[in-house]
């Protein structure tokens, strides 16, 4: 096992937990605003490990590059879809837990 | 920035009035970003399909100058030297709330997170300001940017800490005031 497959394993594990991590925190967090930061982890961080990984793994090919444009077009496409989402549920007049402008409420 | 489209005409053929005249560089930058994709995401040195690339590539920019999609909204072409730097810290703004949505996911008491909206004002003046900003903040794990009205964000964040960094204006202290092209 040489150290860049070393250091692909750890990349890949962290990203897998991370995921794990990202869908308890879905499970835990309260409604559905909250649950949407929880979902942000899969796309930023996660995401980006395991193609860091992934790049360990295919070396200096044009593989790697590819996994770099995907990283590129996931951080450019991941908010739009995240704000179409938070976007469509303040326009269905989703408000939990509270108005903007009234202190943030005490989580019960 | 359009604010206004013109309104289409109601009966008749569907004819769009050419614009007076087509972005060139625009065009020309486009061609050069999706013959490089073309050719990244394909890797043939094969004459044959190095021509079918070419074809494809041509068709699409006549596809997207038809389609009247070429100009300065879909394809900013502004450099800023402040959008190296702009990157690197958002990215290290990205790692670190990842860090604490994580904190906060873990946290076994029940008020680690307090989930509310806040309303805060952007001194970016120009559309591509406002819409990298607001895609910033968006892709910043604890903070959703949900609506955007004039100069007033509306962001829904996780914790008390997420929100007080959107009201401050870290981000919007980054992003680079000089990336908007004047409008042909």
């Amino acid at each position: 096992m040489t150290w860049l497959q070393l250091l692909a394993t750890l990349l890949l594990g962290a990203g897998s937990l991370l995921l794990l991590l990202a869908g308890i925190g879905l499970l835990r967090f309260p409604h559905f605003y909250a649950r949407l930061h929880a979902a942000a982890v899969v796309d930023t961080l996660a995401a980006a490990l395991f193609l860091a990984g992934l790049g360990c793994l295919f070396g200096a090919t044009l593989g790697t590059v590819k996994l770099g444009l995907i990283l590129l077009f996931l951080l450019f496409t991941s908010p739009t879809a995240c704000h179409a989402l938070a976007r469509a549920a303040w326009v269905s007049g989703l408000r939990e837990p509270a108005q903007p402008g009234e202190p943030p409420p005490s989580p019960s | 920035m359009r604010l206004c489209y013109p309104s289409p005409p109601r009966c008749g053929r569907l004819v769009r009035p050419r614009p007076p005249s087509l972005p060139m560089k625009h065009t020309i930058s486009l061609t050069l970003t999706l013959a490089l994709l073309w050719w990244v995401l394909s890797g043939y040195p094969q004459p044959l399909l190095l021509a079918f690339g070419a074809a494809s590539v041509a068709f699409t920019v006549w596809l997207a100058r038809r389609m009247d999609l070429v100009d300065h909204e879909s394809h900013p072409l502004h450099w800023s030297w402040r959008l190296p730097h702009f990157w690197a810290r958002l990215l290290r703004e990205i790692a670190i709330s990842n860090l604490h949505v994580l904190a906060a996911i873990l946290s076994p008491r029940r008020d680690a997170i307090a989930p509310h909206f806040v309303r805060t004002r952007t001194r970016q003046t120009s559309a591509l300001g406002k819409t990298t900003l607001a895609n910033a903040i968006t892709l910043t794990p604890g903070t959703v940017t949900v609506d955007l009205c004039d100069d007033e964000l509306l962001v829904h964040a996780l914790t008390l800490a997420s929100a007080q960094g959107v009201v401050e204006g870290q981000l919007d202290a980054l992003v680079p005031t000089d990336v908007e092209e004047p409008a042909r």
